[in-house]
């Protein structure tokens, strides 16, 4: 992956000013391969990790293994982009193993949950099964872990 | 009446030659201090990568806590040899060439130990790492400082070691990519060394500890040039590359009289390198090149960002090509280098280490590690911005 990209996946506040120093180019030349960048549909946004636990929200996730029949003109992609309609599905991804797709669902409560569940996603043609987990904790999240470990100390000057 | 000598007339003489380190009494001021943003710290701020910190554990379990053979786990050595072999190009064999040491540190000193007789001579370039004089003057052997400068971007050179060598000369000691300046020798600087070495028929010791953080090309290890292997000890090891320093593993390649002879002193002396320590390094070897990317790309960025602050405040350094230091030159400010270090961490709480600290032709210069977060360094830099202006 192009440095550029990789310094905006680990912070995507890093000011343009500083990517051109990192990178030995020039400002213009960051901002015009950002806007490349953004216009291809490479980088599709911008969002803060926020560790949500500590917010005491209301609300709840569900991680959602869907098992599925395959269309036969459309395969997986139809019923996923179906599915990916519904405002209530922050993530779904196709998998391997014993189900097709997984699916990351808010709501606010278990019971508004479960009735996506059960009225809108297991009434979809094509869904056979489903089987919802509840996440309970984050621990980390987009490679950032959500309670920051003391670390070790180290010398403050070494030869 | 007590006619005793006092303890200190007690201690021995070539121990008493050996001045206190510049760093240990800086080191003293930073530690009583809050706040500071250190640019002072001569290792990686990684963590060591986690399958290596988890092949540890895992060795611990197996019950990993014996002693084991004094050149060390066979099976490390092996591993060493086909490394050194595809990344610098050294043949060596395994059984009888390689020696697994605490740390490039022990292994310099068994080095040292290994070739000099009191009196003997032993070249070091300078600015250099801390120990080598001192090393030097343990062995009862004489420390010949050659001095580099900024306007060879600190890099040897065949007539600076022209200069400096005597009859009583025995071996040189190198340390390219280097602490503290960042250097590093290109391809025709180390053959130039390479012949003089051979022209005057002396050893070499080439600590390459710093050898896969090299930006600019790959590095080229003096010790595979031709001529070079009978009569070099190569050392390299764990701490940089890996993030391992408190792994305490580093190891010499030699040819096996060398080794033999180092041998005699480490196993008397320390016996073996730590076996957890040793499987660590094994973990390590397994997939070295993705160990080493991410790290090393990081530091790229630091050391570009770094420098090109330096260039904004107005202060002049050559681009450091290898290590994960850079080096500049502060006698624009008419402050000495200890002066300019104490004053930077006194009203600004940055700390960098003075140049002089390294040997006196590092007068003129601080020592600035970027093996620190970007987050540290640009805080850093907007400090010692405001510190120049002011001065």
């Amino acid at each position: 992956m192009d440095e550029l990209l990789k310094i905006l996946k680990n912070n995507a506040l890093e000011s343009a000013e500083n990517i051109a120093k990192m990178l030995n180019i020039s400002v213009d030349e960051v901002r015009e391969r950002i806007a490349a960048y953004e216009k291809e549909g490479i980088i599709r946004g911008y969002q803060a990790i926020v560790n949500e636990d500590v917010l005491k929200m209301q609300g709840v996730t569900a991680v959602i293994e869907v098992r599925v029949s395959p269309e036969r003109e459309g395969g997986f992609n139809d019923i996923a982009d179906r599915i990916s309609m519904f405002p209530e599905v922050q993530s779904i991804y196709l998998v391997s193993g014993d189900f097709d797709l997984l699916l990351f669902v808010v709501g606010n409560d278990l019971r508004e949950v479960a009735f996506f569940v059960s009225e809108k996603l297991a009434t979809i043609d094509g869904v056979n099964g489903t089987a919802t987990h509840f996440m309970l904790k984050t621990y980390k999240h987009h490679g950032v872990l959500m309670e920051s470990q003391e670390s070790y100390e180290r010398l403050k000057v070494s030869p | 009446m007590n006619d005793s000598k006092s303890l200190p007339d007690r201690l021995a003489s070539n121990l008493q030659a050996v001045p206190r380190s510049g760093i240990r009494d800086f080191f003293e001021v930073v530690s009583s201090m809050d706040d500071v943003i250190s640019l002072g710290i001569g290792e990686p701020d990684f963590d060591a990568p986690w399958h290596i910190r988890e092949a540890s554990i895992f060795a611990l379990e197996r019950g990993a806590t014996s002693y084991t053979s004094n050149l060390g786990l066979l099976k490390l050595r092996q591993a060493i040899a086909k490394y050194v072999g595809r990344v610098f190009g050294l043949r060596y064999a395994p059984e009888t060439e390689i020696l697994i040491a605490v740390g490039v540190s022990e292994a310099l000193d068994l080095a040292i130990r290994a070739v000099c007789n009191p009196g003997d001579e032993i070249m070091y370039h300078e600015p250099c790492y801390v120990s080598y004089g001192p090393l030097i003057q343990f062995a009862h052997g004489v420390p010949v400082a050659v001095p580099t400068s900024v306007e060879n971007e600190f890099r040897l050179t065949r007539a600076a070691l022209e200069e400096r060598v005597s009859p009583k000369t025995k071996a040189l000691l190198l340390n390219y990519p280097n602490n503290p300046t960042g250097a590093a020798l290109t391809p025709a600087d180390a053959r130039e060394i390479a012949d003089f070495l051979i022209e005057h028929d002396l050893l070499l010791i080439t600590d390459e500890i710093y050898g896969e953080l090299s930006y600019e090309r790959p590095h080229q290890s003096i010790a595979a040039l031709p001529g070079m292997r009978e009569r070099t000890i190569f050392l390299h090891g764990f701490s940089k590359a890996w993030a391992m320093t408190g792994y305490r593993v580093g190891y010499a390649c030699a040819p096996q009289v060398l080794t033999d002879a180092m041998m005699k002193i480490h196993q008397y002396t320390m016996l073996c390198a730590p076996i957890l320590s040793q499987e660590a390094a094994l973990e390590a070897l397994k997939e070295p090149e993705e160990d080493i990317a991410s790290m090393k790309s990081a530091y790229l960025q630091r050391r570009n960002f770094l420098l090109n602050s330096f260039k904004e405040m107005g202060l002049s350094c050559f681009m450091p090509t290898g290590a994960f230091y850079a080096f500049p030159e502060i006698t624009q400010t008419g402050l000495t280098a200890k002066e300019f270090a104490l004053r930077l961490l006194e009203e600004e709480k940055v700390a960098c280490v003075p140049g002089t600290a390294f040997g006196p032709s590092g007068e003129g210069f601080v020592r600035c590690s970027y093996a620190t977060s970007l987050d540290a360094i640009k805080i850093a830099v907007e400090r010692m911005a405001r510190f120049l202006a002011r001065l």
